[in-house]
């Protein structure tokens, strides 16, 4: 690997080079945009210097203020400008630097654009992208950290995309703005200087589509959001003690695909998810429901989840440290599931450290 | 005569076209809502009801001047809207019977009607949360410079909501084609007003955001027209919203066919007071005889045809549950 934040797909091919998260962000919906007139982006302070961390770099240059623009603070009316210039043919993306404000959106996400297709008999439709930030690391605290994703993927009517690295961001947004659903994108910021080889081009990742990242026998590991990243390091560690583990990223969790993820416990017989959120009713317990319905009949299966600690966030690093899964953490724990009755297995902590979470620093 | 049909777009005349269709209009919601009631006590309708009798001065008032291209936005009580924007009264009562040919295959009811060939956009059963809609229907229609105007209608309850004064605010902000109706019938199911606000100076709130306002006492038909009429042609040429507040009375209970006198929170002597205002009659006062028991012949037959036809049409499939929860 050519740079210590080349994450998977690790990839060289022809017309593909490397490019960090946050600029396939913004590449994929500058390519979107001059694609189609209907697109617009907007969004408290995506037109500023800072342009969402990067993320919506060059859009306003490209495009003009017409198409790429700041909003209010008013992320509950905003979120239903967005569904009614949807409803009227446009393609709005509407951004929130945290994911922790579309708690503010949720009257409209829920009430109107999850259901208008069904409840207005199919006169209408919302083609509207959310784009969020789930924010980690350097103090963010209890509100700026907070991976919701199950909330949006309970409701019919909503689709949920939690892309883990620059290739998936890139053609996921693309296939998010294509769609004629709503669409709740969820970003994760420790991902945005993460590097992969992305086409030059226009490309899909298209929703209920999970991937596998890495293939094993042992133990099959779920990784969510930046969760993968790390559940792939942890499955460097196990490699070393004789863990064969593999991992899948679902990618989308709303279709969530999961037959890629029961045909791969039907052969390890063991599962351990990875949430980048909390474990109460959360993403991997969907998983975990779906696996054991579709995996009882043919013999036992062990499962385990792990997620944010039943807490809130706190910003002081010891605590926050032990408020996330780890590589160390992860390999452990597939560790346990993969070699049940034999002793306990930890990996050095020192060995499970990612390079781009060592190189984030704040203030944001 | 071109002096006169200029003045006609202004103020409709005492007789002739604009009376006719004001007053068709008026009663052909009327009628329809009362038999909605009749209907109802037989089961047959499959939705809870919120009617507007009473109210409908409003809805006519603001729809008449409108153009096709135009949009409405309507409340949960929005069969007036709906009427009088163009929507289909036939698909309308077919949807309060649940059928498959319903405005929403029987997956709406009352409170989530819509029409987009008429440009009736759907209506919410979570107060306020179509304002902020109608908006960005209203943005997009600058972005696509369709010279289209949006009324969106909400009732005093609603103006409570954080996304009213949100809405408001970006509406004024980029000069938005939004014509906001409060329909004021002052009560929240059964809260009345006082209990609510602070202060009953909304035109003066709205005001501060830069938005013309004008409230109308009464209800009166024709003036609430004259004003919307007047006001399309700088709207249409990015003028940005105007905001009116319309008093009213709802002379049925909150919801259901019935009356809601005898529990107390509303005397029957203001329903009395409205009613010798009622907009049906008044405008009535502009016709003949003849010519007004001619429109309420048409009008009881559409209204008869349309029961009818919600009555024979099938209900949706059981597949249908699938169908449409995403596009």
């Amino acid at each position: 690997m050519s740079s210590p934040n080349l994450v998977w797909p690790g990839r060289a091919e022809e017309g593909r080079r490397v490019l960090r998260y946050v600029d396939a962000l913004s590449e994929s919906v500058a390519l979107e945009m001059a694609r189609d007139p209907k697109v617009f982006l907007f969004g408290l302070d995506v037109d500023d210097h800072k342009s969402i961390q990067g993320s919506t770099r060059g859009l306003l240059e490209k495009f003009g203020a017409g198409r790429v623009f700041t909003t209010p603070l008013s992320e509950d009316a905003m979120t239903g400008v967005a569904i009614g210039a949807a409803m009227a043919g446009m393609r709005p993306i509407h951004v929130h630097i945290r994911m922790d404000f579309l708690m503010l959106c949720m009257n409209q996400l829920v009430n109107i654009a999850a259901k208008a297709r069904y409840m207005y008999g199919g006169q209408v439709k919302v083609p509207l992208v959310v784009r969020t930030i789930i924010g980690k690391s350097w103090g963010q605290g209890a509100q700026h950290s907070q991976g919701l994703h199950s909330m949006f993927m309970h409701v019919p009517g909503l689709k949920v995309c939690a892309p883990s690295n620059a290739h998936d961001a890139k053609g996921a947004l693309a296939a998010a703005i294509r769609d004629d659903n709503p669409v709740v994108f969820v970003e994760h910021r420790l991902l945005y200087a993460t590097e992969a080889f992305v086409a030059e081009g226009a490309y899909v990742v298209p929703p209920g589509r999970s991937r596998v990242c890495r293939w094993g026998r042992d133990v099959t590991v779920v990784g969510i959001s930046n969760m993968v990243v790390e559940a792939l390091r942890a499955a460097e560690l196990l490699k070393e003690v004789g863990v064969s583990a593999e991992v899948i990223d679902p990618i989308w969790l709303a279709p969530l695909d999961s037959d890629t993820i029961i045909d791969s416990v039907r052969r390890t017989r063991k599962l351990l998810i990875v949430d980048n959120g909390w474990n109460m009713c959360g993403a991997g317990a969907e998983i975990a429901a779906r696996v054991a319905e579709a995996c009882a009949a043919d013999g036992p299966v062990a499962i385990r989840r792990m997620g944010f600690a039943p807490t809130p966030c706190p910003p002081s690093p010891i605590l926050e440290n032990a408020f996330y899964p780890n590589p160390a953490t992860i390999a452990a724990e597939a560790f346990a599931l993969a070699r049940p009755g034999t002793a306990p297995w930890a990996p050095d902590p020192s060995s499970a450290k990612l390079a781009y979470q060592m190189q984030f620093k704040g203030p944001f | 005569m071109a002096a006169t049909k200029a003045a006609t777009a202004k103020r409709p005349s005492r007789s002739g076209a604009d009376a006719g269709r004001i007053y068709g209009a008026l009663r052909r919601i009327r009628r329809a809502e009362e038999e909605i009631a009749r209907i109802y006590p037989t089961d047959k309708i499959k939705s809870p009801v919120h009617l507007s009798i009473g109210q409908e001065a409003i809805a006519v008032g603001v729809c008449d001047p409108l153009e096709p291209r135009d949009a409405v936005s309507g409340t949960y009580r929005g069969h007036a809207t709906y009427l009088a924007k163009g929507g289909s009264l036939p698909a309308m009562m077919a949807e309060l019977f649940g059928k498959d040919t319903g405005c929403a295959r029987g997956k709406g009811g009352s409170m989530h009607l819509i029409d987009m060939k008429a440009n009736v956009l759907g209506t919410s059963a979570v107060v306020g949360t179509t304002v902020p809609v109608a908006v960005g229907f209203a943005m997009a229609q600058k972005m696509l410079g369709t010279g289209a105007v949006v009324a969106c209608f909400m009732g005093d309850g609603a103006t409570e909501e954080g996304c009213f004064p949100e809405s408001l605010n970006f509406a004024a902000l980029h000069k938005l084609p939004v014509i906001f109706v409060c329909e004021n019938n002052g009560f929240a199911i059964h809260e009345p007003i006082a209990k609510r606000q602070a202060t009953d100076r909304l035109c003066a709130r709205v005001a501060t955001y830069g938005i013309p306002t004008k409230r109308f006492v009464d209800s009166d038909t024709r003036a609430i027209r004259s004003h919307v009429a007047a006001a399309l042609p700088k709207m249409r040429k990015g003028g940005g919203p105007i905001f009116i507040e319309c008093m009213t009375w709802r002379w049925r209970e909150h919801v259901g066919p019935g009356e809601d006198y005898d529990a107390g929170f509303r005397s029957i002597s203001t329903l009395k007071k409205w009613q010798k205002k009622d907009p049906v009659e008044i405008a009535a006062k502009a016709l003949t005889r003849a010519a007004r028991a001619e429109i309420d012949a048409a009008v009881e037959a559409e209204i008869a045809a349309a029961v009818r036809f919600a009555e024979e049409s099938p209900f949706p499939p059981v597949e249908e549950l699938y169908t449409d929860v995403f596009a």
